[in-house]
């Protein structure tokens, strides 16, 4: 039975992994997070900065957990900025998890959105034939490829790497590149997260296809558990209901792909 | 005979006694109506101001033994903004919390929803962690006699004052909110606290002191229901730590009308409702009441 934690507790980091020149992973040992589910979260504590929603990246020792970041804004950049050695602070694990069907899947990500992918890759089941797409701008922002490989070594799987300049892998949007592979294979489930326009992108895919679709949401979140309701999108807390959400009810949302809530709970345009 | 759950707390009806407190999950007019359909009597949303708030960094709630801390600095969308998107509301008894400073404000809020469905306005004068309003209004009773006298002047719905635990007598702020016209009154909020991370040396919360709401502060908030139905001839909410259905009935005796739930929502979800419900017409089978009022205040007769 996974126990979940309220309260912050310290974690030293133990080592700095530098993915890309604005990416880094943030090793810590956590068993409790190690072992979180595909699609669960932890909130994760800068202390004296903020405290933000993170998907826990998977670490081949036992025990360990991480947090993968991209230096983007205040907080973000305060974590990327941290060292071996620093205190973070983390609670958790929340919210549910992605729905692992049976035969070929495909992986759909985008960013730091692969962290719960690259998780729900370790929890594949061994018959799954699994296709990860990985979407960034260029070559210098792909990662992962190699960790992608290596959780799937006991899998069939692919690795596809999409870069909008065509810098390196498939040259095009991770979406365009699902589209045209959709076309030959016959997914039997799709697992996207990344930035929402994206994931809007590949769930209309699948629902026209009529494919099983799952995708991992993030919205403006301060409790992480289901009582402020900052993170409220329709009539779901993406926190405590979610962040994993199947297709059928993203096609009948008012919000997804299209606002958000900012801190004060004014909805704003994506 | 099923026993009949609803309420009156003076003007306000209710078809059943335990709403959504204020604070908790109430941005979203569909979020509202999934928490009426999972057996809320009402729903009370955030504290709205005059302007849109940001409210403070996180972290800004963090679970702690027996409850829960928070300082979220009572983010909200504005009175205009939330009036605007509950226009559509029908059946859902919404009770408007709004937070100020100065009457003019609380004037000024209240004219935006002239044309909403709203069952009552709950004036915040209690909120323990933002300066300028909540406790601090609470805390100087003739600037509440005076919020309260406007906001019954130009509002349509009834008026609930909620009151906390501050410096000054919390019994006085009740008596300032009577004397300016209030209809019912709301106890308690939370109450001024602090945690700190042995490991780290810090404060937890980003605002450093926040309230504590949850299991620890029940018997405070019992006592205060019990002692507001005691002294002053109002109706009362009992507001502070309930979970269960007998929680929930502990404030009844207690004197309280009907209850508000608020940090349950994070350790029971939102089923906290109809299990509060279930619980508390399950026992009135047993006890052979027919109605909520039946019970109100039953532990003053010892």
């Amino acid at each position: 039975m996974q126990s979940v934690s309220k309260t912050p507790s310290i974690r030293i980091i133990e080592k700095v992994i530098d993915e890309t020149p604005t990416v880094r992973t943030f090793v810590i040992s956590d068993a409790n997070l190690a072992d979180v589910l595909p699609g669960q979260f932890a909130m994760v504590w800068i202390p004296g900065v903020n405290e933000l929603p993170m998907s826990v990246m998977v670490i081949p020792e036992k025990g360990k957990a991480a947090f993968t970041v991209r230096k983007r804004g205040v907080s973000s950049t305060a974590l990327y900025d941290l060292k071996a050695g620093d205190q973070i602070g983390v609670r958790g694990p929340y919210g549910n998890a992605f729905d692992i069907k049976d035969g070929k899947i495909a992986l759909v990500g985008g960013g730091t959105g692969l962290v719960p992918l690259l998780r729900l890759a370790k929890f594949a089941k061994p018959t799954n034939d699994v296709t990860i797409l990985m979407g960034s701008k260029s070559k210098d922002e792909v990662f992962f490829e190699d960790a992608a490989n290596q959780i799937l070594q006991n899998n069939k799987h692919q690795v596809i790497a999409c870069t909008e300049d065509g810098s390196y892998g498939e040259k095009g949007f991770v979406t365009d590149v699902l589209a045209k592979l959709a076309q030959t294979t016959k997914f039997d489930a799709i697992y996207t997260c990344g930035p929402e326009i994206m994931m809007h992108k590949v769930v209309q895919l699948a629902n026209s296809k009529g494919i099983f679709v799952q995708a991992s949401l993030e919205r403006m979140m301060k409790c992480g558990i289901g009582i402020c309701g900052s993170c409220c999108m329709d009539e779901v807390m993406v926190c405590h209901d979610g962040t994993v959400f199947d297709g059928e009810f993203l096609a009948n949302s008012k919000e997804f792909g299209h606002t958000h809530r900012a801190k004060s709970g004014i909805l704003e345009n994506y | 005979m099923t026993p009949d759950l609803s309420v009156s707390i003076g003007p306000i009806s209710l078809g059943r006694p335990a709403m959504l407190a204020s604070g908790i999950l109430g941005i979203s007019m569909e979020v509202f109506n999934r928490i009426y359909r999972n057996g809320a009597g009402a729903v009370v949303s955030k504290s709205l101001s005059k302007e849109p708030w940001e409210g403070y960094a996180n972290p800004t709630i963090v679970g702690i033994k027996g409850g829960y801390l928070n300082a979220v600095g009572l983010s909200n969308p504005g009175a205009p903004y939330f009036a605007e998107m509950i226009k559509p509301n029908k059946d859902v008894p919404i009770i408007v919390s709004l937070v100020g400073s100065i009457e003019d404000e609380f004037e000024f809020m209240v004219k935006q929803f002239e044309n909403c469905n709203v069952t009552a306005y709950e004036l915040n004068l209690s909120c323990p962690h933002v300066e300028k309003v909540g406790l601090e209004v609470g805390d100087d009773p003739k600037l509440v006699t005076k919020i309260v006298s406007r906001v019954k002047s130009v509002a349509k719905a009834p008026v609930i004052g909620k009151v906390g635990l501050g410096t000054t007598n919390y019994l006085d702020t009740v008596k300032a909110a009577i004397d300016g016209g209030a209809d019912a009154i709301t106890a308690i909020n939370t109450i001024r606290a602090m945690g700190i991370d042995v490991e780290t040396q810090r404060p937890i919360l980003s605002h450093k002191i926040g309230g504590l709401s949850g299991p620890a502060i029940k018997p405070v908030a019992v006592r205060c229901v019990y002692e507001i139905a005691s002294k002053y001839d109002i109706p009362v909410i009992g507001c502070g730590g309930i979970s269960s259905w007998e929680d929930a009935l502990e404030f009844i005796f207690a004197g309280a009308s009907a209850v508000q739930v608020g940090s349950a929502v994070g350790d029971r979800w939102i089923d906290v409702f109809s299990e509060i419900n279930d619980g508390i017409a399950n026992y009135m089978k047993k006890k052979g009441y027919s109605k909520m009022s039946e019970m109100v205040g039953l532990a003053k007769r010892f």
